[in-house]
């Protein structure tokens, strides 16, 4: 009877033996292995095995820069386009977080691109003199506060009516768009590019203003340490306390893929690209600006509860009512925050163009946010996706974006560039969601 | 943040002890004439049920019997329609499982309720996240985590970091009870732990359950799976068509009874 058992038993060990290979590609490298030999051969099965990280967008931001550099003879990577791209792709980025808000939920924001406009709109409006002349940053806080509003109305109608996502805030695109219509009036147009009026001034130089060369270096070394500090305290500190702690030369790495980002992002910016006479040089302040936006949402979506609440209600909305978690409270912040981020944007793109108009296609911008997100790695299905992958993402729409239009592709053509993108970052998702899911059904 | 239960102090006089408990243990939980309707389909009907401490009950029933209704209301998912439930003598009103979790009741549900993006730690966690100004102290809930499952003698896991997406059933589930059993509780209700598991996991999950009742927990146990029911069940209560058919020691039944009650409602033996 025993060595039934027994051998029962050892069958049943056996099968168990192949959930574990499994496992290892499901499961994150940095968490299994313990050197960085490990880990990179941990990785290249993940990649392997369809889950493939942030791999595939790298590739395709080089064959993107490549394939420009050649068509524009030059063009794309000269320091001057460089910083343009930059600051294009700063608009898509904050676009593309403010929809990882809600894509994290398995939810949609498409009306994010006219509340872009409409908070571009009463920013820009509240600082006209003769008029209102509120300082620039009440005008910006007002801005954000009406499009965190929005959101939340958004949230409430999909939270608490239980109404689809996708069809309340396609309503909400049409009545953003109205809304900013009539703000704008009859004139259309609103400016700041005044350069007497301090306050349409600081917000005009948002973008177009840049940090001192030298200033940007002693930024850079900041942020470095700072980055350093934290990354091998965290690291370190958990691996002296026997918890889990990716390899220290993953460590060592991430740090030194950071510096050189930097680096090469300020060498670029400080080359003058004015003239002899007027020098332009300096890392735009929108950079700096995004990313400590970028790591104030990093912050609030890995280190707090409401983050961790956003994830699991993505991940599986059972398991979290079944916790306890208030679902409808958070979705509507997740949707106000969304709201927040793309009211943001929309003073980037006040800053940008030095103004805004009736003409601000915010039908065709919410795209472009959703596709940074989808292209960074955010599923479309909820649960999977990190706000910084929206920096990728962004990158990459900004890098079409400007190579299209530096070549001179008329906009038909862009269009059409873009949503082919799109329709790939979404076929990518779905294959890849596809590829876990017939991994985890094997496993259960 | 949680809302004390009313009606959780009063005292109740008419409160009987129960009658198919072995003296000295302690009853945690009682349901009194519970009845649940879903529009035209009546789930329980007049259900009386006694969970007592340091004990292992196991339900019983065929598909469709209410045993899943029954969990629900105890962890307060679904309010009963008529009926009461008592929480040591006391009657109490559980409107969510926040209440039941304040109570010391904790539910593993047949479809477990873990989210497959999150990892162990995060799961076992998952609403009652421990923070730290405001930022969640991840470190001390891996530590917390790490030790549950040692006590549970869970080894198998590679690293506490994975998310539950990569672990076997048998895994999960072992989660699944480690998350119900990190807070204290007093009574765990699984519902069907062992369903679609091998026969090492299966063990595996059983040696867990005696564990939980050695450790002086109440537990109840839903399972289709009558051998494993009789290897690790105090007292069995069996469910046919929403009512409760029979409830007593283990002892009283063999396999052949506790079928006859749960396909027919009565046993002639
Ligand atoms: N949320 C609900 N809405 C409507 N009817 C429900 C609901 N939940 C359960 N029921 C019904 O109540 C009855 C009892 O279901 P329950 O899930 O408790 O069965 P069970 O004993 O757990 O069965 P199984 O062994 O298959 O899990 C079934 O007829 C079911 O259809
Ligand atoms: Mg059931």
């Amino acid at each position: 009877m025993a060595q039934v058992e027994d051998e029962v038993g050892r069958t049943a060990l056996d099968e168990e033996a192949e959930p574990s290979a499994a496992a290892e590609i499901a499961a994150p490298p940095e968490i299994l292995a313990e050197s960085l030999g490990q880990y990179l051969r941990a990785w290249g099965r993940r990649v392997a095995g369809g889950e493939s990280g942030a791999l595939p967008v790298v590739l395709a931001l080089v064959i993107i820069a490549v394939a420009f550099e050649i068509w524009t003879q030059g063009l794309f990577l000269s320091p001057q386009n460089l910083v343009n791209l930059f600051i294009q792709s700063m608009f898509f980025m904050t676009l593309g977080m403010a929809e990882i808000f809600v894509l994290l939920l398995g939810e949609i924001d498409l009306s994010a691109g006219y509340v872009l406009a409409v908070a571009a709109g009463i920013a820009g409006l509240l600082v006209q003199k003769p008029g209102p002349d509120w300082p620039w940053w009440l005008a910006i806080i007002t801005a954000l506060v009406c499009s965190g509003v929005t959101g939340a109305i958004w949230g409430l109608l999909v939270s608490r009516l239980h109404l689809p996502s996708f069809v309340v805030t396609l309503a909400g695109l049409l009545i953003m768009w109205g809304v900013m219509l009539v703000i704008l009036g009859n004139a259309g147009v609103v400016s700041i590019s005044s350069r007497i009026l301090v306050n349409q001034h600081v917000l005009y130089q948002i973008v177009n203003g840049n940090i001192p060369p030298a200033a940007g270096w002693v930024v850079l070394a900041v942020l470095s340490l700072l980055f350093a500090g934290l990354t091998i305290s965290r690291d370190f500190g958990r691996r002296r306390k026997g918890l889990v702690a990716p390899p220290s030369g993953l460590t060592v790495l991430k740090i030194a893929f950071f510096v050189a980002a930097g680096i090469a992002v300020v060498a670029v910016c400080n080359v003058n690209r004015g003239s002899s006479l007027v020098v332009l040089a300096g890392v735009p302040w929108v950079v700096p600006i995004v990313l400590v936006v970028l790591l104030l949402w990093v912050v609030l979506l890995q280190r707090t509860r409401f983050g961790r609440y956003v994830y699991a209600i993505g991940g599986n909305p059972d398991a979290a009512r079944r916790a306890g978690i208030r679902l409808a409270t958070v979705r509507t912040w997740a949707f106000a925050l969304a709201g927040v981020t793309a009211g943001f944007s929309g003073i980037l793109y006040l800053s940008w163009q030095g103004g805004t108009s009736t003409n601000v296609n915010g039908g065709q911008y919410v795209l472009y946010g959703v596709a940074a997100a989808v292209i960074g790695g955010t599923s479309l299905f909820g649960g999977r996706g990190k706000i910084a992958q929206a920096v990728l993402g962004g990158l990459v729409i900004g890098a079409i974006y400007n190579g299209l239009y530096l070549q001179g592709v008329q906009v038909q053509w862009q269009l059409i560039a873009t949503g082919l993108v799109l329709v790939g970052a979404v076929l990518v998702d779905t294959l890849s969601r596809r590829g876990t899911l017939s991994g985890s059904a094997t496993r259960i | 943040m949680t809302s004390p239960v009313p009606g959780q102090e009063s005292s109740a006089p008419g409160a009987a002890p129960a009658a198919s408990v072995s003296p000295g243990a302690q009853t945690l939980l009682q349901l009194r004439g519970v009845d649940k309707h879903f529009g035209a389909v009546q789930a329980l009907y007049h259900v009386d049920l006694d969970l007592p401490a340091a004990q292992v009950t196991a339900l019983c029933g065929d598909n469709g019997a209410g045993k899943s209704v029954l969990t629900r209301c105890i962890a307060g998912i679904h309010q009963p329609d008529r009926g009461e439930i008592l929480w040591k003598g006391h009657p109490v009103h559980i409107r969510g499982p926040r209440d039941a979790a304040e109570l010391g009741i904790e539910v593993v549900y047949q479809d477990l309720a873990l989210a497959d993006n999150l990892d162990i730690v995060q799961n076992m966690f998952l609403g009652r996240e421990r923070v730290h100004r405001g930022l969640l102290n991840e470190d001390s809930m891996e530590r917390a985590a790490a030790d549950t499952l040692r006590n549970l003698k869970v080894t198998t896991v590679r690293s506490i970091r994975q998310p539950v997406a990569s672990l076997s059933g048998g895994q999960r589930q072992a989660v699944a009870v480690a998350k119900a059993v990190m807070w204290n509780s007093k009574l765990v209700l699984l519902d069907e732990p062992t369903a679609a598991l091998g026969v090492v996991q299966t063990r595996m999950v059983l040696d867990l359950v005696r564990t939980l009742r050695d450790h002086g927990l109440g537990v109840m146990v839903i399972s289709h799976n009558l051998n494993d029911v009789l290897q690790v069940a105090d007292r069995i209560a069996v469910l046919h068509l929403g009512r409760k058919v029979a409830e007593g020691p283990a002892t009283d039944f063999d396999l052949q009874s506790v079928v006859e009650y749960m396909t027919t409602g009565s046993s002639h033996r």
